[in-house]
């Protein structure tokens, strides 16, 4: 199992650095960094100062050492834009979206779930089929078209809800939380619907046709013969054994999530890092993006990590066996 | 019914409504049992003998239900209970065992709470007593260490001690009657004896009635007192065993026993079984000598055997590491060498694991060995490196395989299934003339030319086997490799492919190797046998001399484990008149 863990850990590096490379071949190519922080007026003897002072003379190896080393401590410069430190930016979104993310999974795990093993064990129900159906609409709904819908139905004609921001936060040291305020959770509301519908119906739909699948198994059918309630058979028994490839989907979903979220931010003008991320795409932040990229490719390796572990703790099959090896 | 009548079964009826039709699966069967004894019923596929045993423990599959009859237990009737009433008769009253002892058990529960869970319900004992009981019928159906093996996961168990679990786990509430769905069929031949050794006892020792269903004739006359034959739904024949294998009444039981491999005799054909799938008597239209089926094969005799194996060795990495010491290999065959001559028929039996089918895929080249080499026909086939210089040798050695359900394409016609091989190896002109060919093929193997068209799902078994057969015909080949052909058929479709296996071999003059873990089937089909066990080839003889004077401790040890089948009706068999002792 250690030596599993570390495996994972020296190729979420390697992914790591990859995704490195190409923030670093982004910021250091994509345009002239020189041009893009002294104004019209910099002479070509300034220029040339500036850029042996930043070091954009060095070879190309150590500038990406430098790039990395830094990057290591979130330090990716400043923005452009907004002539602030990019980690300060980061540090100012990152509680909203996490936030936003969060509700979002446990809306998604909480009601879908349940939804998919109910849709599986009465298969024939008309509260089944008509899940089904709306789930359908869930999946083929573009979410920006949702998003629009619930602001006009809840924010434009009923004007229950917000139609925008996160409301009051507080704030608790660097973390702002809009979890403490009622405009917060107000707010949270249809972004977060808008954001784990798609989520929801996804593992709704993965739950119930796994749990049809485990519920067919030998083992189910001899569970029922030595007269287990149904409620084990099916909780004890088949939930369990449906969660393993739930946990995958539901890992890289959660990541993406975090992700994606870039479209429900821009249609809810979330203050999160989607939105910052697609006001650096409109300005050109390039530092912005480079620290976008590489946030949410950590988010995305440290998510499989923690898929990856628990698969061992769902599954004995997967630990590896000692006594069974010294047994051969 | 006396007072020791433990089950009653009064004129059950089955059926299976669907949109077009009803299907009756179980018509007017009754049955009784009584305490202590071992009752069997037998029955082919689609007999409807599992639909019985789930009715009894009132589990039938929807859309499934009883639509006649009476069920009664210790004398009371438990067919018309609720389900919750069933419920509580299921595992306490009645325990059932199922066939796969690798899927029957929760993969992620430990075998401790899966007992605990199970003991808690039926006999509410309390945390640590109960957890004591789990100890002891794990003691009591022969776990060795049961309270360590307890805290292990079902996948640390083989499949012999798993099933071992399973029974423990219905027995757990003491139940009075079990249902056994064909306990033993997923098993080796060794471990089949132990478990149907421990069945028994249990049986014996505490009184509790036994349903034995099985396909499985050797285990019927091994261990049921009374049997019941089955039929379409019907029950054809019903009494003692020792009547019922002996002297059978129906014809169906006549013609059922014949169809069964003896492993006292060999016989020259099996009789033909007529209460079966409906399959076209082998077409003789056309003179197989003629027939470009027939044609003299353009190769040279080979000088010495056809395939030769020498020293061959075969090892698969079971735990990669990065070191090589910390890699651990199973070696799956070890230093095997032997020669199939031409014409011969050889046959490798041996355990699951015994490295019998990797044997086979070396030989047609799906596994490069180790070491070692293989001739086939004089040429090294392990020097040739290019695929090119390869293709010669596979048109002449084909394949059959075990499962007719997975070895067809299900997407192909049975006309494209066969012509696949003629198409690649270019061994006709044109399309039009490779049409013909399969269709001649199909109708030698009893399929009749008109299943080109249709596609493999539209078959059964038997039929689909009789595909499999065909599309290894196509390339004229001069050796065939059986890998199990019939281990998934019925016992008289497994005589009719055996049958047909034996009059091709014969027309035209095939080199087969023909591998089984069927003891009595081997004997019936081959010239010569190699026993394999755990990668090593332990004995290599003419069959004849092989049963008669097994030599090897281990060839002893699986002889006296084949079933017997003394006292088996020898009515209408084609017996060859003195032992082939070449």
């Amino acid at each position: 199992m250690l030596a599993f863990i570390l495996k994972r850990l020296l190729q979420s590096v390697v992914v790591m650095l990859t995704v490195a490379l190409i923030a670093f071949a982004l910021f250091r190519y994509v345009g002239d960094p020189i041009n893009n922080m002294v104004g019209q007026d910099t002479t070509l003897e300034e220029r040339a100062e500036l850029k042996e002072r930043l070091g954009l003379n060095d070879p190309f190896i150590i500038q990406f050492y430098r790039f990395v080393r830094d990057a290591s401590v979130g330090e990716f410069g400043l923005s452009y834009q907004h002539r602030r430190p990019v980690k300060e930016l980061i540090a100012e979104r990152l509680p909203a979206t996490l936030e936003l993310a969060l509700v979002s999974a446990i809306l998604a795990l909480a009601i879908g779930i349940p939804m998919g093993v109910y849709t599986a064990l009465k298969r024939y129900g008309f509260l089944s089929r008509t899940f089904m159906t709306i789930s359908l609409v869930g999946v083929s709904l573009p979410t920006f078209l949702i998003g629009i819908l619930l602001i006009l139905f809840f924010g434009v004609i009923l004007r229950w809800l917000p139609t925008f921001g996160r409301g009051d936060v507080v704030e608790i040291g660097w973390w702002t939380s809009g979890f403490l305020t009622a405009s917060g959770l107000k707010s949270l509301i249809m972004p977060s619907i808008t954001l784990a519908l798609f989520q929801m119906t996804l593992i709704m739909r993965l739950v119930r046709a796994e749990m049809l699948e485990v519920l067919r198994a030998d083992f189910i059918k001899f569970a029922r013969a030595r007269g287990l309630p149904t409620r084990a058979v099916h909780f004890r028994h088949a939930l369990k054994n449906t969660l393993v490839p739930v946990i995958t989907i539901t890992g890289l979903q959660l990541g993406s999530i975090i992700a994606f979220a870039i479209i429900t931010e821009s249609v809810f003008q979330w203050p999160g890092m989607g939105l910052l991320f697609i006001q650096a795409i409109g300005e050109v932040d390039i530092p912005v993006m480079a620290a976008y990229l590489v946030l949410i490719a950590f988010f995305f390796v440290v998510i499989n990590m923690v898929v990856d572990i628990l698969y061992f703790v769902v599954d004995p099959r997967l630990r590896v066996d000692k006594a069974l090896v010294n047994g051969q | 019914m006396s007072n020791l009548t433990l089950l009653q079964i009064n004129n059950l009826e089955i059926e299976f409504p669907s949109r077009k039709s009803v299907l009756r699966a179980v018509d007017n069967v009754s049955l009784c049992l009584e305490k202590g004894d071992i009752l069997g019923i037998v029955g082919e596929s689609g007999a409807g003998k599992s639909t019985v045993g789930n009715a009894l423990i009132g589990l039938l599959e929807p859309p499934g239900q009883m639509t006649k009859g009476e069920i009664f237990l210790d004398g009371n009737r438990i067919d018309n209970l609720s389900d919750s009433e069933k419920q509580k008769i299921r595992g306490k009253e009645i325990g059932m065992i199922f066939q796969d002892p690798l899927t029957s058990l929760n993969p992620l529960q430990t075998i401790e709470n899966q007992l605990v869970e199970t003991i808690n319900l039926h006999l509410e004992l309390g945390e640590n007593d109960a957890r004591q009981r789990a100890v002891e019928l794990l003691d009591q159906v022969g776990i060795p260490d049961p309270d360590v093996r307890v805290k292990q996961y079902p996948h640390q168990f083989s499949g012999g001690m798993r099933q071992r679990v399973v029974v423990a786990l219905a027995l757990c509430a003491e139940p009075n009657l079990i249902i056994a769905d064909e306990p033993t069929t997923a098993l080796d031949v060794s471990i089949q004896a132990q478990i149907l050794d421990l069945m028994r006892g249990l049986c014996k020792q505490k009184q509790v009635g036994m349903v034995i269903i099985t396909h499985d004739m050797g285990v019927i006359a091994d261990i049921t007192d009374r049997v019941a034959v089955m039929y379409r739904g019907r029950l054809v024949e019903h009494g003692a065993t020792e009547k019922i294998l002996g002297n059978p009444d129906h014809p169906y039981t006549q013609s059922l026993i014949s169809a069964v491999p003896r492993p006292d005799i060999k016989l020259i054909r099996f009789p033909q079984v007529t209460y079966i799938e409906d399959v076209a008597e082998k077409n003789t239209e056309f003179d197989i000598t003629e027939h470009w089926l027939g044609k003299p094969r353009e190769y040279e005799a080979a000088p010495g055997p056809l395939v030769e194996l020498k020293n061959i060795s075969m090892r698969f990495t079971t735990k990669p590491a990065f070191l090589r010491k910390n890699r651990i290999f199973l070696d799956a065959v070890n230093n095997v060498s032997l020669d199939i001559h031409e014409g011969e028929v050889f046959g490798l039996v041996g355990e699951s694991g015994s490295g019998k089918s990797t044997v086979a895929r070396i030989i047609c080249g799906l596994y490069t060995p180790v070491s070692g080499a293989i001739n086939f026909a004089g040429t090294e086939l392990t020097a040739l490196k290019k695929q090119s210089d390869l293709d010669p040798f596979r048109k002449q050695m084909q394949m059959i395989f075990q499962d007719p359900y997975s070895s067809l394409n299900p997407r192909m016609r049975v006309l494209d299934i066969v012509a696949e091989p003629i198409l690649f190896h270019q061994l006709a002109e044109t399309r039009r003339e490779v049409e013909i060919i399969v269709k001649d093929l199909l109708e030698h193997v009893g399929l009749g030319a008109q299943s080109a068209v249709r596609y493999p799902h539209e078959f059964s078994g038997g039929q689909r086997q009789r595909i499999s057969i065909a599309r290894a015909l196509a390339t004229r080949p001069r050796f065939l490799i059986c890998d199990e052909p019939t281990s998934a058929l019925d016992v008289s479709i497994q005589a009719q492919i055996l049958n047909l296996l034996k009059d091709l071999q014969e027309e035209l003059g095939l080199t087969m190797l023909f591998i089984s873990h069927d003891l009595p089937v081997i004997r019936q089909m081959c010239d010569r046998v190699g026993v394999m066990k755990d990668g090593f080839l332990c004995e290599m003889k003419e069959t004849e001399v092989l049963f008669e004077n097994p030599e090897h401790e281990y060839t002893q040890h699986l002889l006296n484990l084949m079933p017997r089948l003394e006292g088996l009706s020898l009515e209408g068999l084609d017996m060859q008149p003195q032992p082939n002792q070449k």
